[in-house]
């Protein structure tokens, strides 16, 4: 069952050595419908990753609360309540192969199930599984996760989150580092496992044309607070405000609009993908 | 993690911050062998007024020092009480088997306790107003007479450089590696020992591979940029002494005159 999110009134802020850094969520409402593939797009330092975190537990709210499913999380919580929301909430941070560890490969990916009281013979069924479904191969298990390369490394890193069986999935730019191919491949992976198992996924990432083809809503940060939350199509429709906001358009949209400009017309709808495009400039009949 | 004030640079335009890194060594050298000559209360309050001095010319405001303190106060008070509990002497105020708590004893401890807060406060003082590269600019010039010695002096003010340069990295990385296990459900500091000891594993094996790792790509770059050891190097940043470098030595050979005074007059030897 997909779970919700919610954000009520959350200011956070780390504790930097001998310096108070300035709050990086500055009160933040939020909800995230269950069962959505939203991305989370904004500047660098706009709290994208921090929003994340908050969602995880790792950045408790100093003001406000979070709640994911039942749980909630606020300043005056115990830690049953974070190991709750961590079991149900899989994070996967950026550059998520820095944490592999293990000795075996499966040995890192049954981490996560054991640590949440997975038995063992099951967690390695669970390694088995997840290890395919990432489209490594099994013989992979036995080896060391530091012989492997880094899209390998990249993708049993995120094994080891999706092992877990997360009810929510949390990417903070999965992609980054990747070759294009290698990118996409994690992508599509994320966004099939997204629709099969009606997960509610939030998808931090720099590329509109990500935002385009995988996700279904847009947050956009800036300066720590949530400055739109909508349908992907309302969020590029408005190219001026996006430039505030140092926010790029997918490609398709930069041309169309490019083309809107040059031909004097308008279209009918916003087109965020190539096809989308496509379709659209031939029912003007310029194709 | 992120609590380590030792180590630390404050950017400011105090008279700490424009003096010499050499005349600050080795005046904080100096001011812990000038420490060791008080011998009484008088000798220790002007020992507190000359740390205080030095501390409020830094411009960096008392809390910051005291948190520098603070991660070290158990172990103060452990020596503290190991003096208290073992010294004797004076009037004793109770005995049970070894343990004496004495007048002799509770001097000591509380001199033993001016003695740490003083080092750590003055050594802090060096470190918050020194870049980390002038404070290894002003090591390698210190150490240069060992080089007569066939003492690799470059090679270890090299070394140092770096490593202080990737302590923030090394800081800022862990507290990634640790979240990330976090999230998948590592709780640290619960547990039995054993447990605890094991949730590191985790974290320590991702920072040594990723700390080799850097180590080889640093030294694939430095040796592709024409780096050498053994070769004879010029330096882009010249340390300068000025006046008040002199200055803050004669200010500290002023200190200890006065200690020395102090103890004569106050003690007779």
């Amino acid at each position: 069952m997909a779970m919700q999110i919610l954000f009520d009134g959350v200011t956070a802020d780390y504790q930097l050595g001998p310096i108070r850094s300035p709050r990086v969520l500055k009160s933040i409402n939020l909800e995230v419908k269950p069962g959505s593939f939203t991305a989370i797009i904004g500047h660098t330092g706009s709290g994208k990753s921090s929003l994340l975190k908050a969602m995880n537990g790792l950045l408790i709210p100093s003001e406000g609360y979070v709640e994911v499913g039942n749980t909630i999380i606020k300043s005056s919580n115990n830690k049953r309540a974070l190991k709750t929301v961590r079991k149900q909430v899989g994070m996967v941070f950026q550059f998520p192969e820095s944490q592999l560890f293990g000795e075996t490969v499966e040995q890192d990916i049954c981490f996560g199930p054991l640590n949440f009281g997975v038995p063992l013979s099951q967690a390695k069924e669970i390694a088995k599984e997840v290890v395919q479904q990432v489209g490594l191969d099994p013989t992979i298990l036995s080896k060391s996760p530091f012989s492997l390369s880094g899209g390998q490394k990249r993708r049993v890193a995120i094994a080891g989150i999706l092992a877990m069986n997360p009810k929510v999935l949390v990417l903070d730019e999965p992609g980054a580092g990747l070759d294009p191919v290698g990118k996409k491949e994690i992508l599509n992976l994320i966004s099939s496992w997204h629709h099969e198992r009606g997960l509610t996924t939030l998808l931090v990432t720099h590329d509109m044309d990500d935002v385009a083809t995988y996700a279904e809503n847009v947050i956009v940060m800036e300066n720590g607070r949530i400055v739109m939350h909508d349908d992907k199509r309302s969020v590029f429709s408005n190219e001026q405000q996006l430039i505030n906001w140092h926010v790029d358009v997918p490609d398709a949209r930069r041309f169309q609009l490019k083309i809107e400009q040059e031909m004097g017309i308008k279209f009918g709808q916003v087109c965020l993908t190539t096809e989308e495009l496509t379709e659209a400039l031939i029912e003007v009949g310029l194709v | 993690m992120n609590k380590l004030i030792l180590g630390r640079y404050f950017p400011g335009e105090s008279w700490m911050h424009h003096l010499d890194p050499r005349s600050k060594l080795l005046a904080a050298a100096y001011f812990i062998l000038v420490i060791f000559l008080a011998n009484n209360w008088q000798t220790y309050l002007l020992l507190w007024v000359f740390t205080i001095f030095v501390l409020y010319s830094s411009n960096v405001s008392f809390s910051v020092y005291l948190r520098g303190v603070r991660p070290l106060l158990w172990l103060i008070l452990f020596t503290v009480f190991l003096q208290v509990l073992f010294t004797g002497g004076g009037v004793i105020y109770l005995e049970w088997g070894p343990i004496t708590i004495s007048e002799f004893g509770l001097l000591n401890g509380a001199y033993i306790f001016c003695r740490f807060v003083m080092i750590i406060l003055i050594s802090t003082a060096v470190t918050l107003t020194t870049k980390p590269i002038d404070l290894t600019d002003g090591i390698n010039a210190l150490l240069r007479p060992l080089r007569k010695l066939k003492v690799p002096v470059d090679e270890l003010s090299l070394m140092l450089s770096i490593s202080l340069r990737f302590v923030p990295n090394l800081l800022d990385e862990t507290q990634k590696v640790m979240d990330a296990q976090r999230a998948r459900g590592t709780e640290f500091g619960a547990g039995s020992l054993l447990q605890q000891m094991k949730t590191l594993v985790p974290i320590f094996l991702p920072l040594f591979a990723s700390s080799l790792n850097r180590a080889e790509d640093m030294a694939n770059v430095m040796e592709v940029r024409g780096y050498q050891s053994g070769e004879k190097r010029s330096t882009f940043r010249q340390l300068s002494w000025g006046i008040r470098d002199t200055a803050s030595l004669l200010i500290m050979l002023l200190l200890t005159i006065s200690m020395i005074w102090l103890r004569t007059e106050t003690t007779g030897y």
